[in-house]
């Protein structure tokens, strides 16, 4: 379909007056404006070793796995995360919660749960899916290891980064601290809205369930 | 002092002082930049990142010094040597103080040179056949477009650099570097600037061309030909390179302040007459202050202004630099030829700058928007063909 010449429409470069086709005024402006920036210097630049970048609250870091308000993983084993997940980084092994005093509210919680951050591409979507909040990414951005092995990310790594991070001020958790998330329990919005008001106090971390052997 | 001992003393000075200007001079180019674009620029390496072209330059040294296997290794290995000895070479002829044969030091390597200007022309044009046998030699596309660029380009500036200079061989009547400043070291008003304006605008711009640097830099241009002749060389060679370019810019500096602006002569204390105790060493002040003075211009420029096109640059050597360079030497004769007053010439080359500019927005009387305009119905369209 060749254009209809009716509907080109033709740009004329715009006519140089005489200072203009000398060039002269024209460097002249541009050395002003590069001087400028010398008599003024105002770097914009950050210096970053010694001084950390300021990042907004939803930035999308390391995972961690929150605590509930006993201490104990908020994952629930529900594999959300793991089918949400595009990378395909996250392996969990469920297991039926143990039959003790402690964990009695509770049906099921991973046994293993091990996120590979070598594979993560940072898209957030296993936060996006957890129906209880328990995993959500941090501000923490200079990961680094040494090998491999070093950057597969097991249950206990992830509930130490939120040990970590959870009372730095720069990671608050972004929805319901310590109660499991609206899936858990068929709470209205507005309890939810009150329990964000609770202190912030590490909850102590509890004896592995695994542990005892069962 | 045995002469041979104070020129071997002279030349142990010059190439020291000239490297060590080199890097010092990286150091400050790159800080400018960084002012100039809202960064910090170098600060790692001791306090301001003083010692960070010490630093560079042992990264060079102790870098692995890899020859492709696909180059000519002999040119490959011979023109940065050449790009290094030729630009240096020219420095010999030029005078960084005042030169005189009574002084304790010389102040030039090569004293009394009558050839001089054209000593440096020929010289440093020679640096292009490092650039040239570089390209060649990489055996890679864009290292040989880069040094086709640089060879056309080259080529074509050294007309109006050599024409620029012309009038100011007219005008003193020699071509000796330490002459020239001594012709003009009669008072502020002696200055070659005030008489040859135009002149100098055109051998500052053709210099810059010459030393390849931005905005004629077409020969290296990162974004076009990643790096163009130098793309394959690492290492000291590239060091070389980087270094020649550097000592280019330097050796145009001189010129431009010797040629131009009275050389050490400045008035009330740096002039011919003054002879107090350290003279020599405040005239040595006083070019340095000038020589670095264009150098920081020249990197305002290399910031401030784009890279030119190949047909923009071919068309500015071509269209505006020669035949003005050629009207200001037919000037320069006149006034020569009847004696006129030499601020005729001002007047002259201003006339001269004022018509090139007329000639530039209407070049054959007709109107632009006339020339220009072209009717939609003239548009060719790609159906077309069927109605013949």
């Amino acid at each position: 379909m060749p254009i209809d010449s009716k509907d080109v429409t033709w740009v004329e470069e715009p006519e140089m007056g005489f200072w203009e086709s000398s060039f002269l005024p024209a460097i002249v402006d541009g050395l002003k404006t590069t001087l400028k920036h010398v008599i003024k210097y105002e770097p914009t630049t950050q210096q970053y070793p010694e001084e950390k970048p300021e990042l907004p609250q939803n930035y999308r870091g390391v995972h961690r796995l929150n605590r509930d308000e006993k201490g104990r993983v908020k994952c629930v084993a529900c594999f959300l995360c793991a089918t949400a997940c595009p990378a395909r980084c996250i392996y969990i092994t469920a297991a039926p919660a143990p039959k003790t005093e402690e964990w009695v509210d509770r049906d099921k919680y991973p046994a293993k749960f091990d996120i590979d951050e070598l594979r993560c591409i940072g898209c957030g979507m296993c936060e996006e899916a957890c129906p209880v909040d328990a995993i959500e990414m941090t501000s923490l951005y200079d990961l680094t290891g040494m090998s491999r092995a070093e950057m597969l990310f097991d249950r206990e790594k992830l509930l130490s980064v939120y040990d970590k991070t959870i009372n730095s001020g720069k990671d608050p958790a972004r929805t319901t601290r310590g109660r499991l998330g609206p899936a858990s329990t068929m709470v209205t919005p507005e309890v939810i809205a009150g329990s964000s008001d609770e202190k912030r106090v590490p909850v102590q971390a509890v004896p592995e369930p695994g542990s005892g052997g069962h | 002092m045995h002469p041979l001992l104070i020129t071997l003393l002279t030349i142990g000075g010059v190439l020291g002082g000239t490297l060590g200007a080199c890097s010092y001079l990286i150091y400050i180019e790159r800080k400018l930049a960084a002012f100039i674009q809202d960064r910090v620029g170098p600060n790692r390496v001791g306090p301001f990142g003083l010692l960070q072209p010490i630093a560079d330059g042992l990264k060079f040294l102790l870098k692995e010094d890899v020859i492709p296997a696909h180059v000519d290794k002999f040119l490959f290995i011979l023109s940065p040597a050449i790009s290094v000895f030729t630009t240096l070479l020219a420095f010999s002829v030029v005078p960084f103080g005042a030169a005189s044969k009574d002084g304790i030091f010389p102040w030039i390597i090569a004293p009394q040179v009558d050839l001089g200007i054209v000593f440096i022309f020929a010289v440093s044009s020679l640096a292009v056949y490092g650039v040239i046998l570089g390209g060649w030699a990489s055996n890679n596309k864009y290292s040989a477009l880069g040094s086709l660029r640089a060879s056309a380009q080259v080529i074509s500036y050294e007309i109006p650099l050599g024409m620029s200079v012309l009038g100011i061989a007219l005008l003193g009547g020699t071509l000796n570097l330490e002459e020239v400043i001594k012709v003009q070291a009669t008072g502020l008003a002696g200055w070659n600037f005030w008489y040859q304006p135009l002149a100098c605008l055109i051998f500052f711009i053709a210099a810059l061309a010459e030393s390849n640097r931005l905005p004629f830099d077409l020969s290296e241009c990162e974004q076009e030909l990643i790096g163009g002749y130098h793309t394959e060389y690492g290492a000291l060679k590239f060091a070389l390179f980087f270094l020649a370019e550097y000592t280019h810019v330097i050796t145009i500096s001189f010129l431009t302040v010797i040629l131009y602006f009275g050389g050490w002569h400045f008035p009330w204390f740096a002039t011919a007459a003054s002879n107090y105790a350290g003279a020599e060493f405040v005239k040595f002040g006083v070019l340095l202050f000038k020589v670095l003075s264009v150098i920081i211009l020249i990197m305002f420029i290399r910031w401030t202004i784009p890279r030119f096109r190949f047909d923009q640059l071919m068309g500015l050597a071509w269209k505006v630099l020669i035949p003005l360079a050629t009207a200001n030497v037919v000037l320069t004769m006149v006034v020569r030829e009847f004696d006129l007053n030499r601020w005729w010439l001002t007047v002259g080359s201003f006339v001269l700058f004022l018509t090139a500019g007329f000639l530039a927005i209407d070049p054959l009387g007709r109107s632009r928007a006339t020339k220009r305009r072209r009717p939609a119905a003239a548009v060719p369209v790609a159906g077309g063909h069927h109605a013949h």
